[in-house]
């Protein structure tokens, strides 16, 4: 910023830049290609280190360890979009999946609650549906009481996660007595070595279906533009809070179907399941490349987000690293990840 | 007079509610935590009225969790307990595995509110000071389930002899490879290696089977490679060391790293059957057949543990009673009060109350001599969750 009188106004409309600024310039407009770098390069590396990280059992193991955060993340893009944020998000997936599974598991088992017992595609129904209702509870209080929705959601953390342990008397699902609708998702199917699982399917359509409608459809572009100025944003006609409590409202569906995911992937239903599960979305979306002030950022950013935190924990576990390590790894990337955003946003365009 | 001070305390016991449910929408990420101090103070403050009759004996039970159905079957064995002895009982949990802070928090209510004992599963040795105060306002500690590190620091620990329960599954482990090579994967809870479930059960396994040890109190200090003893003996590799959290997600992604690291493990112990369970799924996953490939061991004896025992989804879990050591716990403390002697120890080594061990499997070995056998029809008849 600071060289800008010394530019010569000439220069500038011939548009010489620095090779930095260049940089800069192309970050600025493919949000997703320093961590599509950082992805690779972590790649090369932890197969230098481990040469089974590329094996096909491995790279399936990467994607389902990535199938919960990567769901739930769609979901926080939507919402950091629009320069919000859901801390809630867990506590959501974790009640919606509690209820699926409550309702499901047969009367046989010993413990369960008076709903039990209901045909297991209704009881997923049912589950996705409150949490979309959550999430339209921290839609509502958000735009019709104007509160931050840090605050928000940080309240909604807490009485959905206490929610789950009163209704559901805090008892764990497990595997066995669930029935085998609710954890088809986990299904895997063989490709060669690789291992397929179905719940990361569906993760890869979400991210496409909603990359999509972000690029292509008005309400997409009202999200973006929400996000980036809402005054502006209502002076062009766009009807700012209802935009906003649309886009907790789909989160929260999208949540639901984190539920049935995250089933799924586990193959049971715990109350305390990933208690941090809300940072590692948040993490996953800031080191994607969207702008925590939102209005900038894609999808593709967010789903390579996602595989840089898995890709970066289990290549350190193969490279024979503690826990800890790997946890200081995803924190130094974060901070470099939301550094770099700083930056580009500086860009003179 | 009297009937002031009992309104005082109403109204405290009012405020303190009504401040609780303030923190329960404000607090962050302490809302377990919120839940139980919550419900805790609602039920001492129902408790103030039977106190007029004199000599209400009030116990607190604090767990680890409040899910894990081990914790929860010790719950209902308290509160069983509680019903037919008359004992005002309160109820609460660290937040997860490792939040010391909720059980400290727990220990210093109880101590506040003047009850005469605490039974806890100690988190790690970061409660160990919390409960020295307790003792020192002459309140009787019990650990259950879990010693703390060192022993003393409770009046007494009613407990499984949960090294004993490891070595159970290792000499089954090592009567099942029959002199073959063992490739060992192993997912316990953390990997600080200081919480002495932990190091006990992990540690036992290994010395079940032959393996040198070295420091018990010290997970993943043997050799890496060598010879195990037990039965026919033979080689073994120890593929990977993992914390898992103790649950199905921590189990499976844990399963994932070593299958990673070697796929040709034969041997899987886990510290719980939730971690076997998310460890079977990742074996699943990955194309192995439970029980032919590789075979998981464990410890714990859940209902759901034993039935997947007798399904041939773990192979061997030694069964432990929590039901039997939260009722024995609140039994005791109810006689203490009342001026009666305190409990002593019965463990073979005389430093804890054992409240025994069974060996859950389907296939019987003569290498297990730490407990005795049982099918997982037997297991099952006496399972807990």
């Amino acid at each position: 910023m600071s060289q800008a009188p010394t530019v010569d106004l000439a220069e500038e409309f011939m548009e010489r830049r620095t090779p930095l600024q260049r940089v800069q310039s192309t970050l600025h407009r493919y949000p997703y290609l320093s961590p599509l770098i950082v992805l690779v390069v972590a790649m090369v590396v932890f197969t230098l280190l481990n040469e089974r990280f590329l094996l096909p059992t491995n790279l399936s193991f990467l994607t389902q360890q990535s199938v919960v955060i990567g769901t739930l993340a769609i979901a926080q893009t939507l919402i950091i979009l629009t320069a919000g944020i859901d801390l809630s998000i867990g506590a959501i997936m974790v009640f919606g999946q509690m209820l699926m599974a409550n309702l499901a598991v047969s009367v046989t088992a010993s413990n369960v609650l008076p709903i039990a017992g209901q045909n297991p595609a209704l009881s997923i129904v049912l589950g996705i549906l409150a949490a979309t209702l959550a999430g339209a509870v921290n839609g509502f209080l958000i735009v019709r009481f104007n509160l931050p929705p840090f605050i928000v959601t940080l309240g909604t953390l807490s009485v959905f996660t206490a929610l789950t342990l009163i209704l559901f008397k805090a008892r764990t699902i497990q595997g066995p007595e669930i029935p085998e609708l609710l954890k088809w998702l986990g299904t895997t199917v063989k490709i060669g070595d690789f291992q397929l699982m179905y719940g990361v399917v569906l993760m890869l359509i979400l991210f496409a279906v909603f990359a999509y409608i972000l690029r292509n459809t008005a309400w997409g572009r009202h999200v973006y533009a929400v996000g980036d100025d809402p005054v502006a944003a209502e002076l062009s006609g766009i009807r700012v809070k209802r935009v906003v409590f649309s886009v907790y409202v789909v989160a929260g569906l999208i949540m639901g179907i984190a539920s049935w995911v995250y089933i799924g992937r586990v193959g049971s239903a715990s109350p305390n399941a990933d208690p941090l599960i809300n940072l590692d979305t948040i993490t996953a979306v800031v080191i994607g490349g969207v702008s925590l002030f939102g209005g900038r950022g894609t999808m593709i950013g967010t789903l390579i987000g996602t595989f840089i935190i898995v890709v970066v924990e289990n290549g350190l576990a193969l490279a024979g690293l503690d826990q800890a390590y790997r946890v200081l790894a995803v924190g130094i990337l974060v901070i470099a990840a939301v550094a770099i955003d700083q930056w580009i946003r500086k860009v003179k365009t | 007079m009297f009937n002031r001070v009992k309104r005082g305390r109403g109204f405290a016991a009012i405020a303190a509610v009504g401040a609780l449910s303030i923190t329960l929408a404000a607090c962050s990420s302490g809302s377990e935590e919120s839940t139980d101090a919550a419900a805790t103070t609602e039920e001492t403050a129902a408790a103030e009225a039977p106190a007029e009759g004199g000599g209400t004996v009030a116990v607190t039970l604090i767990t680890k969790d409040s899910t894990n159905p081990f914790f929860v079957a010790m719950q209902e064995g308290a509160k069983e307990a509680a019903a037919a002895v008359g004992v005002d009982l309160t109820v609460g949990s660290g937040k997860t595995e490792g939040d010391d802070q909720g059980q400290i928090d727990l220990i210093e209510n109880a101590i506040a509110q003047g009850q005469a004992g605490i039974l806890i599963t100690p988190m790690s040795v970061n409660v160990n000071d919390a409960i020295k105060k307790a003792r020192d306002a002459g309140l009787y500690v019990i650990a259950l389930d879990t010693p703390t590190d060192p022993p003393d620091v409770v009046d007494i620990t009613f407990a499984t002899d949960n090294c004993l329960a490891g070595e159970a599954i290792g000499q089954w482990a090592a009567g099942k490879l029959n002199g073959t090579k063992a490739t060992i994967a192993r997912l316990v809870i953390f990997n600080d290696r200081m919480v002495s479930v932990d190091y006990c059960r992990d540690n036992g396994f290994l010395k079940g089977m032959g393996i040198d040890i070295k420091d018990l109190t010290v997970m993943g200090d043997e050799e890496a490679t060598g010879k195990y003893t037990t039965g026919k003996g033979g080689d073994y590799e120890i593929v990977c060391l993992e914390a898992t959290g103790a649950n199905e997600e921590g189990g499976r992604k844990g399963m994932e790293t070593c299958l990673s690291k070697n796929p040709a493990i034969n041997v899987v112990y886990t510290i719980n059957e939730p971690t076997a369970f998310g460890a079977a799924e990742a074996l699943k996953a990955a194309g192995k057949t439970i029980g032919k490939d590789v075979f998981i061991v464990s410890v714990d004896g859940g209902l759901a543990g034993v039935e997947a025992v007798k399904a041939g989804e773990i192979q061997a879990t030694s069964q432990q009673y929590p039901l039997l050591m939260a009722k024995l716990g609140v039994e005791a403390i109810k006689t203490i009060a009342d001026g009666g002697a305190p409990p002593s120890n019965t463990s073979a080594d005389g430093t804890f109350f054992d409240t025994g061990v069974k060996l859950c499997t389907e296939e019987p070995m003569d290498t297990v001599t730490a407990a005795e056998q049982w099918t997982a029809q037997q297991c099952i008849d006496n399972a807990w969750g």
